[in-house]
């Protein structure tokens, strides 16, 4: 297991970037997610249900594309920070890729999950940061948009 | 009473800030790995004991994302109507308090707090608000989470 590096209140300024997590959504992924999680929506599995037909294809669950923004988050407050609030919009349908085999997807989009700070602040002492997040498609295209507040720790202590 | 042309119905309304009925989820290490595996999330923090007992934390934990979902929370037994049979998440807001460790019993409770209706492209939607609250054990509270649902 590699450490994380931390990353700390003084470290970051409004602008800054939270590292990008790129994602795969493959079937594997979804009917994974759709175990773990117990939605067993047909609409993210078969293909051939009306659902699926009116949106062309089996999408990818709201809550696994949210998942991907919480991590994109936890990656980025490593071990001594703390996700505080989070919401997110699912604006676009993705489409998940096919599998090529019994453990790889198939060529075809990566999503990339982003951020940057919009603001920095103290509150009842807790170092916060507000960022923008979102996820996007293989067109560039913001698929989920949201924010985050988390707690980062300061180097004053 | 039910405005006219509205599709939000007194029988609707009625379900507003009825409780349904509470989820109680035991948390178990091979859950939180299960669930953080399938979304690729390799963080020790959520799976490796000694290299948590260095974190904030001081042991591992779930995930954020563990909340929120048919198994830890939303809206089981809350009654959804809605004249559509088309239905699509919308979004999520989720505020966190304390983790969530092994060995925790999470209990949420899902209610509805509001309906909104639109024009859209397509015609009229609904969207339904579900607001959960998350406690442990010790009956503290953990998350709160707002949920919405569009139906058209």
């Amino acid at each position: 297991m590699t450490e994380t590096k931390q990353v700390y209140w003084e470290d970051v300024q409004v602008g800054s970037e939270v590292t990008t997590l790129p994602k795969i959504a493959s079937t594997q992924m979804l009917v994974r997610w759709a175990g773990a999680s117990g939605d067993f929506n047909p609409h993210h599995y078969d293909d051939k249900t009306p659902l699926a037909a009116a949106t062309g294809g089996i999408i990818v669950h709201g809550a696994l594309k949210r998942q991907w923004l919480v991590q994109l988050m936890t990656d980025w407050v490593g071990d001594q920070g703390w996700l505080k609030k989070f919401s997110c919009q699912y604006r676009r349908l993705d489409f998940p890729r096919r599998m090529a085999s019994l453990a790889d997807p198939a060529e075809g989009e990566t999503w990339q999950c982003k951020g940057t700070v919009t603001n920095k602040s103290v509150e009842d002492g807790e170092h916060l940061v507000e960022c923008e997040i979102w996820v996007e498609n293989g067109q560039g295209e913001k698929t989920v948009p949201g924010n985050a507040t988390v707690v980062l720790p300061s180097r004053g202590g | 009473m039910t405005q006219e042309g509205s599709i939000i119905t007194d029988e609707m309304r009625k379900l507003i800030g009825v409780e349904g009925t509470p989820t109680v989820l035991e948390v178990e290490k091979g859950f939180i790995r299960m669930m953080a595996d399938s979304i690729a999330d390799p963080n020790p923090l959520w799976q490796d004991e000694e290299y948590a007992k260095r974190s904030k934390h001081g042991g591992i934990v779930a995930p954020p994302a563990f909340l929120c979902n048919a198994r830890a929370g939303t809206s089981r037994g809350v009654q959804m109507k809605s004249p559509f049979l088309r239905a699509l998440a919308g979004g999520d807001e989720l505020e966190y308090y304390l983790p969530v460790r092994p060995g925790d019993v999470l209990t949420s409770v899902s209610y509805i707090s509001e309906y909104n209706e639109r024009e859209g492209k397509r015609g009229k939607m609904l969207f339904t608000i579900i607001d959960t609250k998350y406690t442990n054990q010790k009956g503290e509270l953990v998350a709160k989470s707002r949920s919405t649902y569009i139906s058209y």
